[in-house]
């Protein structure tokens, strides 16, 4: 039994990381094709991610965007998290249902219809349509994550604070802030990770004036592949692993997963 | 609560609600106007009332899109669900170090782009560097062959792409699972399968269903796969809605064949949350 059970795990295990293993070996590849299993070792295409302005500029824009879109995404989340936990007004739990939407229909309906607006207002390819529309499309994030660090502030702490004097404000400052702000961060971390990656949305958007990384790579696959792409693979999961890995560490990530109360 | 201690709390929603209206809800509403939109000679459109693009919609062509889009969708679902839920289980009794480091690669690779995992995938099934390559050295096939574009490949990348997915929707509801039910059926006699197949499914069977769904509609939204590693015959209606709007320029055609997609993902998951509620 226990030796089924390990030979399930290791053919998981396989499953789930072999394709990324892959992807690793071909990207140290000394040549300009594709091979595995690899052919010498190098640097190179590692290095060409910084070295050639294109891949260059594709990853300032993309780390701009997600940056700036996720930064967005949690002031416009912040309010309405907090005016439903505070108040439970009716009115901030339908901004809350609004918010959460986007994120759940499929994203080429989201980006279908940024592009009808941007287009009809004449406003084609500037770079805060991407980035609104990202925010717009990744709030329901931000807006899960606060709300749950919101919750997880218990009643009795704010009214001992009230009790012992404190103001509104100082309540704000001192209880809820330290408590929610683990839970904000986690907001954006998620928000910053998935707009990096996003594909449709800023095609559609931004897709014929700015090439964000996911735009290009799917440009370059098109026209045969390099094994920049592999590199740009890994790096791309190392930087999940890396934010993931904060949110581990200083927000409650079985919290957010909802495995617990 | 009183109007005078409300108002506050009101203006503070006030740059969030222009947000929310401006930037969902009219684009949304766009969409809708558009799909009914009139078709000017010169390949624009005005707004209108004009049942045109749904009409073409409904030739067989179109509609056998939709048929196929549900359907690969509903395989991926069962499939990565089948593929996620044993491991889930396992997961959750890991000890604590272990599930997190787990939690954190299941999360990298989920949020990984689709153009990305599109990419490692065509290397699999390339005929330098991927399985066929490993087979050739084994020695289980004589020469290397590319194994895709076809409808193999297509599935098992989406399955790929869910199987993150389907662990992180089935987690909670493994991990909140009351333990003393598996206890109670082992002291009674049961084995371990067959606990599984008694205790664990049956309990779990509401968390399944709504993963089931969520799975669906996501790879209802799979763009990137269906292209690169399909043919033309094996695109779902996202990649013909991007074809139409970003190549053809037809935006009202892409935006009927986008409220298709949205009433097919909203009767599907109507349609088995109202079959799965019952007991």
């Amino acid at each position: 039994m226990k030796l089924l059970r390990n030979a399930y795990l290791a053919i998981f295990a396989i499953y789930l990381i072999g394709p990324i293993f892959v992807i690793t070996a071909v990207s140290f590849n000394a040549k300009k094709f594709l091979a595995f299993p690899p052919r010498g070792f190098s640097f190179r295409w590692y290095a060409e991610i910084f070295v050639d302005s294109g891949w260059f500029n594709s990853l300032i824009s993309s780390l701009l965007i997600a940056l700036t879109s996720a930064t967005l995404a949690v002031l416009i989340a912040l309010p309405i998290a907090y005016a439903v936990w505070k108040s439970g007004l009716r009115y901030a739990k339908a901004l809350f249902s609004l918010g959460v939407a986007p994120f759940i229909l499929p994203p080429v309906i989201m980006a279908l219809a940024f592009l009808l607006l941007f287009s009809s207002i004449g406003m084609n390819g500037l770079m805060i349509n991407v980035i609104i529309a990202h925010a717009m499309f990744l709030l329901a994030l931000p807006l899960v994550t606060i709300s749950l660090g919101l919750e997880s502030v218990d009643r009795a702490l704010l009214e001992a604070a009230q009790t012992m004097g404190a103001d509104g404000k100082t309540v704000f400052r001192t209880v809820i802030l330290p408590i929610a702000a683990p839970f904000a961060f986690a907001g954006f971390a998620f928000c910053f990770v998935l707009s990096l990656n996003e594909y449709i949305i800023a095609l559609m958007t931004v897709g014929f004036t700015v090439e964000t990384l996911p735009i290009k790579i799917f440009n370059a696959l098109r026209y045969g592949y390099t094994p920049v792409i592999a590199s740009i693979a890994v790096v791309f999961l190392l930087i999940n692993v890396f934010v993931f890995s904060l949110i581990a560490r200083f927000s409650n990530l079985s919290r957010i997963l909802g495995a617990m109360d | 609560m009183t109007n005078n201690k409300s108002l506050p709390q009101y203006l503070t929603l006030i740059p969030s609600s222009v947000m929310i209206g401006i930037f969902f809800m009219i684009p949304f509403a766009l969409i809708l106007a558009a799909s009914v939109a009139v078709q000017t000679p010169e390949g624009d459109f005005n707004y209108g009332f004009d049942l045109a693009h749904f009409e073409r919609f409904l030739t067989w062509f179109y509609i056998e899109r939709a048929l196929f889009s549900a359907g690969i969708c509903a395989l991926i679902a069962a499939l990565s669900l089948l593929i996620a839920f044993p491991f889930t289980y396992m997961l959750t009794r890991f000890n604590e170090r272990a599930k997190t480091l787990w939690l954190i690669y299941i999360l990298a690779q989920l949020s990984l782009s689709e153009v990305l995992i599109a990419f490692s995938w065509q290397v699999l099934f390339s005929r330098t560097a991927g399985i066929g390559n490993i087979l050739e050295f084994v020695g289980i096939v004589e020469k290397s062959f590319a194994m895709a574009p076809s409808a193999g490949a297509v599935i098992a990348a989406l399955v790929y792409l869910a199987v993150p997915f389907a662990i992180l929707l089935l987690y909670p509801a493994l991990s909140r699972m009351d333990r003393s039910l598996i206890e109670a059926a082992r002291t009674l006699g049961t084995s371990t399968i067959g606990t599984f197949f008694k205790i664990v499914i049956p309990v779990n069977r509401s968390a399944l269903v709504s993963s089931s769904v969520t799975i669906f509609v996501l790879t209802l939204g799979a763009i990137i796969v269906p292209q690169v590693l399909g043919k033309p015959e094996h695109w779902t209606l996202s990649v013909l809605i991007t074809d139409q709007a970003i190549f053809n320029f037809n935006l009202p055609f892409a935006s009927a064949l986008a409220v298709v997609l949205l009433i097919l993902s909203g009767s599907v998951v109507a349609a088995v949350m109202k079959f799965g509620g019952e007991k």
